[in-house]
C-alpha cells in the first residue's frame, strides 16, 4: 500500500472503543446490548456510544445475564449483529444454556439455517484483587467448544483488529478483554482492518526456546525475556491471539528450529489450554524433535484477594524466567 | 361440555383450524407409529390433545411473524407452515431434512417460514424470542414473535428475565404458556408455588389471559385479540392456554402413574373432536370433515414412505455447518 498508515498511540480500551464505535458507524445492524453499556460501560468501552447511535442501539440492561446472552442471539437470528457485553467475564456462567446449548450449536443442529453473528466481549483474568468470582480465565473450556471462535488479544492494536473481525463474522465470537491490560498503550491505525482469526504474533525472536502465550500474561512474559536475553538466551515469544482456530503452524515451525517449548497461561495449569498446544505441537513434529515441552499455569485454586495470597498463586516474570530455565534445561533460579 | 360459538366466526376459519389439528394429529400418530416399529431414531415428544393450541396461534400470524417453540415442536411448526418433507426427513434422519438430519425432532427449525426453533432446553427459547422481537423492531419491521413453552418453563429463570425484558422494551412478543399440566413425569402443580403462569405475567406487568386450549375457536379468538394488540405496539402478552397432554412425555413413556380414568375423562375433551362438532353443529358435512383427515393421513404416510426411502446424510456433512472461520488442520 502506497498511503502511509496514520496511527494514534491508544490504550487498549480505547482500541476496542475505537473498533466497535468503527463498525457502527459502518453498519446499521451492529448494536450493542449490555448492564450499563448505555452509561459507557464498566470500563469506557462504550463511551460515548449513546450519544451517537441512541438508545436503540445502545441497550443497558436489566442484570439478566441468561437473557442478556440470549436476546443477543436472537436478535442475530432476524439479521441483526449484537456484541453482547457481559460485563465481566465471570457472570457468564449465569449464561452457560445461552452461550454453549444455543449460540454455539444452533447453526449446525439446524443444518446451516442459522448465522448466530454475535460477539459475546468478556473482560477475564486477574484485575485489581478482584477475588474469586471476578478474576477467572476459563478460555480453555470454550476453546474445547465446537462451534465458537475464541479471541483472547493482548495488545491495542490487535483488540481492535480482532474486534473488527468479530463484528464482521458470522460465526459466534467469544471475545476475552484481558481487563489488567486495559490501560496499556499501543499504536492503533486510524482505520482498522479486521485481523484474521488464526494468526499468531511474532513477539520476540530467538533461537533456544519458543514461549507460547496470550491476553493478559503477554508483558509479564516479556519482561522474562529481557531477563533471560540478559543471561544470554534467546526466546521466541509467540502471542497465539486467537485460541480457536489457533496457529499451529506458526508454534511448530517455531519450536521444529528451538526443539523447546513453554506455554504460560494465567489459567489454571491442569486442563488448561497449555495442555493441548504442546500435545498438538509434539503430534505434529514428533515426539523426537522436541527436547523438552513445559506449561506454566496457575495451581487449581481459585484466585486469593489478599494481595500476598493472590502473588502466590499468580503467574509472574519470575515463576516464567524459572520455568523458562527448567525446560532449557538449566537449574531453577532460586526464589 | 358445550362450546359456544363466538360472535362473528366463520366456518371457514374453523375448517382452516380443524385443518391444521387433524395434519398436526395425523404427522404425530405417523411418527408414532415409525418411531414404535424402529424405523425412527432418537427420543420423539408428541404434543397430541394439544393440537388447538399451535394451530389457533399460528392461525392469527403472518408468514413473516416468527416463533419459538420447544421439545414438543412438531405442532408449532407445521401450524407456521413448515414444510412435511423436511419435517418427516428430519424426524427420520435423512438428507432432505430442514436441517440435514442434524437436528431431529427435537431441533426441527424451518426458517423459511419463521420458525426459528424447537428447543431442547424447557425456556430456552424464551430469551430468543424476546431478543428476535427486539432485532425486527431495530430492523423496522412491525412483524412479531410468537413464543411458545409449557407450564415447566415457568419455573425457570429466563421466563422471569424475558418477560421483565420484553415489558421493559416494550417489545413485540406474544407470550404463549402451554399448560398442559405436567412437567415431563411431575405434575406442574406439585412443584409450582402460586397461581401459575398468569399471576406472574401480571406480577411483571405483562398483561395475561387464561383461555380454555382444547377450544380451538376460543384459542384462534383470543389469540387475534392478543396478536392485533402486539402488533399495535401495545408491548408484550401472555397467553396462558390450559390443555392435556394426552400420551406420555416421550413416544417409550406410558405415563402409567396417571389414573386412567384421569385420562379418559381427559379425552371426551379432545380438540379436534370439539372442533368438529361445532363445525358439524355450524353445518360443516361430517364427509367434509373426514375428507380433510383422510388427505392429512395420506399427505402423512406419503412424506413418511417418502422419507424412509430418502438418502441418509452423506457422513461428509457431519463437518459442514460449524464455522466459517478456517479451522487448523486438526480440526
Amino acid at each position: 500500500m502506497d498511503a502511509p498508515v496514520t496511527t494514534e498511540t491508544l490504550t487498549l480500551v480505547e482500541a476496542g472503543r475505537r473498533a466497535a464505535l468503527q463498525e457502527m458507524r459502518r453498519d446499521p445492524r451492529v448494536w450493542v446490548l449490555g448492564e450499563d453499556v448505555a452509561r459507557g460501560g464498566l470500563f469506557g468501552q462504550y463511551r460515548g456510544f449513546l450519544d451517537a447511535f441512541g438508545p436503540d442501539r445502545v441497550v443497558s440492561t436489566p442484570i439478566s445475564e441468561s437473557t442478556i446472552m440470549g436476546a443477543g442471539l436472537g436478535a442475530a437470528l432476524v439479521g441483526t449483529r449484537p456484541i453482547i457485553e457481559m460485563r465481566i467475564f465471570d457472570f457468564v456462567m449465569c449464561a452457560m444454556d445461552e452461550l454453549v446449548n444455543q449460540i454455539a450449536k444452533i447453526r449446525y443442529m439446524f443444518g446451516g439455517q442459522a448465522k448466530p453473528a454475535v460477539v459475546v466481549r468478556m473482560p477475564h483474568g486477574i484485575w485489581r484483587n478482584s477475588a474469586a468470582q471476578h478474576s477467572q480465565t476459563l478460555e480453555s473450556w470454550f476453546a474445547h467448544l465446537p462451534g465458537v471462535v475464541v479471541a483472547a488479544p493482548s495488545t491495542p492494536a490487535d483488540t481492535a483488529g480482532l474486534l473488527v473481525a468479530a463484528i464482521r463474522s458470522d460465526d459466534p465470537v467469544l471475545f476475552f478483554d484481558p481487563k489488567n491490560l486495559f490501560g496499556v498503550t499501543g499504536p492503533v491505525p486510524a482505520e482498522i482492518d479486521p485481523l484474521p482469526f488464526g494468526r499468531a504474533r511474532e513477539v520476540r525472536n530467538g533461537n533456544d526456546l519458543t514461549l507460547v502465550a496470550w491476553s493478559a500474561i503477554l508483558p509479564d512474559c516479556e519482561t522474562a525475556c529481557d531477563a533471560l536475553a540478559a543471561e544470554g538466551i534467546g526466546v521466541d515469544l509467540i502471542d497465539l491471539r486467537t485460541l480457536w482456530p489457533w496457529d499451529e503452524e506458526a508454534v511448530a515451525a517455531s519450536v521444529a528450529r528451538t526443539g523447546r517449548l513453554l506455554v504460560v497461561h494465567e489459567a489454571v495449569q491442569a486442563g488448561g489450554f497449555g495442555a493441548e498446544v504442546v500435545a498438538r505441537t509434539i503430534e505434529r513434529l514428533g515426539p523426537a524433535s522436541v527436547k523438552a515441552a513445559r506449561r506454566l499455569g496457575a495451581p487449581r485454586v481459585p484466585v486469593p484477594f489478599s494481595p500476598p495470597l493472590e502473588e502466590v498463586v499468580k503467574v509472574t516474570a519470575p515463576k516464567i524466567v524459572a520455568a523458562a530455565k527448567a525446560t532449557l534445561g538449566a537449574p531453577a533460579a532460586p526464589r | 361440555m358445550a362450546d359456544t360459538a363466538p360472535t362473528g366466526h366463520n366456518t371457514r376459519r374453523w375448517l382452516d383450524l380443524y385443518r391444521t389439528m387433524v395434519r398436526i394429529r395425523a404427522f404425530e400418530e405417523t411418527a408414532l407409529a415409525a418411531h414404535a416399529a424402529g424405523q425412527m431414531p432418537g427420543p420423539l415428544h408428541v404434543s397430541i390433545g394439544q393440537e388447538a393450541v399451535a394451530a389457533g396461534v399460528c392461525l392469527n400470524l403472518r408468514a413473516d411473524d416468527r416463533i419459538t417453540s420447544n421439545h414438543r415442536g412438531h405442532g408449532h411448526a407445521i401450524a407456521k407452515g413448515a414444510g412435511i418433507a423436511g419435517m418427516m426427513e428430519e424426524l427420520f434422519g435423512r438428507a432432505g431434512g430442514h436441517c440435514g438430519g442434524k437436528g431431529g425432532s427435537m431441533h426441527i427449525a424451518d426458517f423459511s417460514v419463521g420458525m426459528l426453533g424447537a428447543n431442547g432446553v424447557v425456556a430456552g427459547g424464551i430469551p430468543i424470542a424476546v431478543g428476535a422481537a427486539q432485532g425486527l423492531r431495530l430492523l423496522g419491521s412491525d412483524a412479531i414473535v410468537a413464543c411458545f413453552f409449557g407450564d415447566g418453563a415457568i419455573n425457570r429463570g429466563p421466563f422471569l428475565e424475558g418477560l421483565n425484558w420484553a415489558a421493559l422494551y416494550r417489545l413485540p412478543v406474544l407470550f404463549v404458556c402451554e399448560d398442559n399440566g405436567v412437567a415431563a413425569f411431575t405434575r406442574a402443580g406439585e412443584v409450582t408455588a402460586g397461581a401459575g403462569a398468569v399471576a406472574r405475567a401480571e406480577a411483571i406487568g405483562v398483561p395475561a389471559e387464561s383461555v380454555d386450549g382444547n377450544d380451538a375457536a376460543a384459542v384462534d379468538a383470543a389469540a387475534g385479540r392478543l396478536v392485533a394488540s402486539v402488533r399495535r405496539g401495545d408491548g408484550p402478552h401472555l397467553l396462558h392456554l390450559r390443555t392435556f397432554r394426552l400420551l406420555g412425555h416421550t413416544s417409550t413413556d406410558k405415563a402409567a402413574w396417571r389414573p386412567e380414568q384421569e385420562v379418559a375423562e381427559a379425552r371426551t375433551r379432545d380438540p379436534i373432536a370439539r372442533l368438529r362438532a361445532r363445525l358439524i353443529e355450524a353445518g360443516a358435512a361430517d364427509a367434509t370433515l373426514d375428507a380433510i383427515a383422510a388427505e392429512a393421513r395420506a399427505e402423512m404416510a406419503a412424506a413418511r414412505d417418502a422419507a424412509l426411502a430418502a438418502a441418509w446424510p452423506d457422513p461428509a456433512t457431519a463437518w459442514t455447518d460449524v464455522l466459517d472461520t478456517p479451522a487448523p488442520e486438526a480440526a
